[in-house]
């Protein structure tokens, strides 16, 4: 138990688990219902689940798929791509364009969806290309499309607001009939799944890991570096495209300027809660995920708290700091020398580590 | 070398997107509405080819359509006013800029314009193009902002009153003579013009204590962000039965989330819905009895302006130095598809 203990703390996880779960005693103390689920009927006649929990995990559906790509991008390329927001939009436009020119049914949707994908995997790959062959800084080279990506929104669609109506695509945003849980929720799910069961099954997440650690080494193993940094970018196209669509099936229309704003910044902060180092090499996708739900956490109970909208963002800031400086190696060195000297117990932490996995 | 050519090509691949991108197909279903911005300092001159002089020549400075679908409206507005077949050579100049508009409205006096038209992007910094422009003998406009400068340098002004609007929504509000206003009140981008107009009338009710502000915050124009805040409040379970919201997409947002939550909204439901810009899809809205209220800040200052100009032209004078354009507000009871047809935005 004791091993099983230590083992977690140093383990990527702890620093992400730890801060969701001073969020939730938190909240449980400020408000005990606070995490109350209930069922209630919504105005389309179906039974689904409302409350915050579900709040939580619905509202971070994007930001949950965009931290997905944007570790594997951190991962191989050892930057970040700060044009997902732009990427999104361009996409959501394109899949708001297709819905518009057509009659809405289920093909058209899956149609529309496929042309913002191929559309954000150009763009994908156009970042990708710059990184992976010209050896462009990351930051610099999505920077291009985070500039231009929304005017190349806005000219798709030509209006400032367009709308899309159609029960079906409440279906995606919202609910299907007969099953309780918000659609984004499983889409993150299925998709989650998809992605780490490639990456266990292939090769692609040790290559992918291999590139990111040593990039010279990995291609005189034979790995493909450029390859693989490329599809890293293109699958984080492909999230940018689902996080689009399903912010425009939420609301039913798009607005250009503020569809998913500033969502690089929190999908780059949800990679660095994870546990992740920003410098590439190993990653965890599950951290990436779990420091989704904790800032999309840290939002809800922000509002729950009815903090005045002025004051909002240097709150969120203030914890923000407060999750990575005690994630820091740093600190985290300061605190096992300081357990160590309380509790005067010799240091054996070699031998601790073959036993006691942690699995989650 | 290989470095050098790496480069290049990096910068050729970042110009090639630059260049392409303007020539992307403008949408088919919205009035032509040519996003390309002019180079400062070469506004399109009107043909000189054609030395028409019956034709009046008009500058006109503004921001670009791609702005809002307030601006979209605007600048469509002026385009169906100011037309050739209308008596008008037009030249036209967007840009968010205010150094680049400043540019663009010296160029139209050099061009010896008989008309300039200004949107200003910010309101300083204008009173030197002004007066050159009063030297030349040319006449000058604001619509839709006001400029700092002294009102001997222009002839009228037609200008928005954003604290209107609010007021005329509250007094909207406060007609509908409900036992209490439990109001969510989600708000624009704070400091924005509109967000400071619409918000003060709301404000003044809060601190008089005839309505209770169950939650003020702002989604700066986002609709998720704005769902997000309104499930909050229903998670709290606090009562509520008004949703203000400062635009339209935040009111579709909350209606969302209240839809989420089997909350009915509209006319004679539990919670009344209230949003600002009458896009044509929101007064739909109106007309379907799904929400109550929708206020506009005008677009449509092009006719007034068209006015003053004949009158000019036939020899009168304009004796109002500032036009407050009507703000209207569409009641869900009263709308019509005539009302949907003429003031709605977009499409």
């Amino acid at each position: 138990m004791a091993n099983a203990f230590k083992k977690f703390a140093k383990s990527q996880l702890a620093i992400p688990l730890f801060a969701l779960l001073l969020l939730i005693v938190f909240n449980l103390i400020r408000d005990v219902g606070f995490f109350s689920l209930t069922i209630t009927t919504n105005n389309n006649g179906n039974a689904v689940f409302s409350g915050n929990i579900i709040s939580i995990l619905n509202g971070a559906s994007e930001l949950a798929i965009l931290a997905i790509g944007m570790t594997l991008v951190t991962a191989s390329s050892k930057g970040q791509d700060i044009s997902v927001g732009a990427s999104a939009a361009i996409a959501g436009s394109v899949f708001v364009r297709v819905l518009r020119e057509n009659q809405i049914t289920m093909p058209i949707i899956l149609a529309a969806f496929l042309a913002s994908c191929v559309v954000a995997i150009i763009f994908g790959a156009f970042n990708g290309t710059l990184v992976a062959v010209f050896k462009i800084q990351p930051m610099i080279a999505s920077l291009i499309l985070f500039s231009a990506g929304r005017s190349i929104a806005y000219w798709i669609n030509g209006g400032a607001t367009p709308t899309v109506e159609s029960p079906l695509l409440s279906y995606i945003g919202s609910f299907i009939p007969g099953i309780p849980i918000p659609t984004p929720i499983i889409i993150v799910i299925l998709f989650g799944a998809l992605v780490s069961l490639l990456l266990r099954f292939t090769n692609l997440g040790l290559y992918t890991q291999a590139v990111g650690i040593n990039e010279k080494s990995a291609r005189l193993n034979g790995i493909n570096a450029v390859f693989i940094k490329l599809l890293s970018f293109t699958v984080l196209g492909v999230c940018a495209a689902i996080s689009g669509s399903i912010a425009v099936s939420r609301i039913g229309l798009i607005n250009h300027e503020t569809i998913l704003l500033d969502i690089e910044m929190d999908a780059i902060l949800a990679v660095a809660i994870g546990g992740n180092a920003l410098n590439g090499g190993k990653f965890s996708l599950t951290g990436s995920v779990i420091g989704a739900f904790v800032i999309q956490a840290l939002t809800i109970t922000l509002y729950a708290m009815k903090i005045p909208s002025t004051s909002i963002k240097a709150y969120k800031a203030l914890v923000i700091i407060a999750i990575v400086v005690i994630g820091s190696p740093i600190v985290r060195k300061y605190a096992l020398w300081l357990r160590d000297k309380l509790f005067k117990k010799p240091a054996k932490a070699k031998q601790t580590d073959e036993n006691g996995e942690f699995a989650l | 070398m290989k470095k050098l050519i790496a480069v290049l090509i990096a910068v050729m691949l970042v110009f090639g997107m630059v260049a392409c991108a303007p020539q992307t197909p403008p949408a088919a279903t919205n009035p032509p509405v040519t996003t390309e911005t002019v180079p400062p300092g070469e506004p399109q001159a009107p043909d000189a080819a054609t030395p028409d002089d019956k034709l009046i020549k008009v500058g006109i400075v503004n921001n670009p359509p791609a702005e809002s679908g307030y601006r979209a409206a605007n600048v469509a507005d002026f385009e169906k006013v100011f037309t050739e077949a209308n008596g008008y050579a037009v030249s036209t100049f967007y840009s968010l800029k205010n150094d680049e508009q400043l540019n663009a409205a010296g160029q139209f006096v050099t061009d010896g314009v008989d008309y300039l038209l200004i949107s200003a992007a910010a309101t300083d910094g204008w009173d030197a193009v002004l007066a050159s422009a009063q030297e030349a003998g040319i006449k000058v406009f604001l619509f839709d902002r006001m400029l700092n400068a002294d009102e001997s340098l222009y002839e009228a002004a037609i200008v928005s009153d954003m604290a209107q609007e609010g007021v005329t929504a509250v007094g909207w509000l406060k007609a509908q003579n409900l036992d209490s206003y439990q109001v969510i009140h989600i708000q624009g981008a704070m400091g924005s013009d509109a967000q400071i107009g619409r918000t003060a009338a709301l404000d003044a009710e809060f601190a008089a204590g005839t309505m209770t502000k169950v939650v003020q915050q702002t989604a700066t124009w986002d609709e998720a962000e704005a769902k997000k805040i309104v499930e909050a409040v229903i998670n709290s379970g606090d009562e509520f039965n008004v949703i203000y919201a400062e635009n339209d997409g935040m009111a579709k947002g909350a209606v969302a989330a209240l839809d989420e939550a089997g909350i009915t909204h509209g006319v004679g439901k539990d919670v009344i819905i209230m949003g600002f810009d009458c896009n044509k899809w929101a007064l739909r809205e109106l007309l379907a009895g799904n929400w109550n209220y929708d206020g506009q800040c005008s677009p449509f200052q092009a006719s007034v302006i068209d006015e003053m100009i004949k009158k000019l032209e036939a020899g009168g004078t304009i004796t109002e130095k500032k036009v407050i354009s009507e703000e209207r507000g569409f009641d869900a009871t009263t709308i019509t598809q005539a009302d949907i047809d003429t003031y709605g935005l977009g499409e």
